[in-house]
């Protein structure tokens, strides 16, 4: 799904909470479209990585949420909604290795907690607003550089 | 050294793809898919137990010119689906991930 609105793309996804089956549609979507406009490779792993994990912790902690996705000349924005538990610590959280994730995600390969700590490592902006009880947004920022 | 190459060499399984991509990224070990997500570098060797969609997902993110699935583990018809919408080249062998590792290592020149 998208719409040109001035000099931008917009795309908008639906993740569906635990299924792991899905989990990546969203963000091989994303990559297959930073492809065709003929990004750069370093910048299109960069936005896949942090949208992958995203995308997989609205999956696996959050019971799914939405994507929106924004491209223009200079950067790509994607804004992840969940209305799942929220993040009661975001340091802790941020720390490579720590995970609430459940031993069923583990099997899957899942839950290494390095999820948020690869986010922040890949984007160039990484952005946590987040209320206990009421939900997450996560924002992803990635400079276009050619 | 192309995919189709290393497996006709070693004698492992061609399970997806045509088996035409390089691997001159190396050879990366790990199951965790988040670890591997970040760290695994474009074009390597990549090699795991897990033969699960998800992996396929990360391979096709990630970029890895294969997925070696060792210990004859299992890659289910999800994965397969995975693997052909990812674009993903699998490969798989009997062997524990240290001897597959080792194996490759030793074809590709690598030690
Ligand atoms: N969207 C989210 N909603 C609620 N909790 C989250 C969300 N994203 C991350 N978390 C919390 O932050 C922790 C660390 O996340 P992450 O680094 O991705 O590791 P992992 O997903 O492997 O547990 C998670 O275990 C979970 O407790
Ligand atoms: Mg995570």
């Amino acid at each position: 799904m998208s719409d040109m609105s001035g000099n931008s793309l917009h795309y908008h996804y639906i993740v569906p909470g635990d299924d792991f089956t899905q989990a990546g549609a969203a963000s091989s979507a994303v990559k297959q479209i930073l492809k065709q406009l003929g990004l750069n490779p370093q910048t299109i792993r960069k936005m896949s990585i942090s949208l992958y994990e995203g995308e997989i912790n609205m999956v696996i902690h959050a019971g799914g949420g939405e994507i929106d996705v924004d491209i223009d000349d200079k950067k790509i924005v994607a804004v992840l909604t969940d209305y799942g538990p929220g993040i009661e610590d975001v340091d802790l959280a941020m720390q490579a290795g720590w995970s609430t994730a459940s031993e069923q995600v583990r099997g899957l390969g899942f839950g290494a907690g390095m999820g948020l700590p690869n986010m922040k490592k890949y984007s160039d902006e990484l952005i946590i607003n987040t209320t206990v009880g009421a939900g997450t947004k996560v924002t992803i920022v990635v400079n276009i550089e050619n | 050294m192309r995919v189709n190459d290393l497996c006709e060499k070693l004698g492992w399984e061609l399970v997806h793809g045509d088996g035409e991509r390089e691997i001159t990224g190396g050879i990366y070990c790990c199951d965790l898919l988040s670890i591997v997500m970040g760290r695994a570098p474009s074009d390597s060797l990549w090699i795991t137990v897990m033969g699960n969609v998800n992996a396929m997902a990360v391979a096709a993110l990630a970029d890895t010119a294969c997925v070696a699935v060792a210990e004859n583990m299992l890659i289910d018809d999800e994965a397969i689906a995975g693997a052909k919408k990812g674009n993903v080249t699998v490969i798989r062998t009997g062997l524990p991930v240290f001897e597959s590792a080792m194996a490759a290592a030793r074809l590709l020149g690598l030690n």
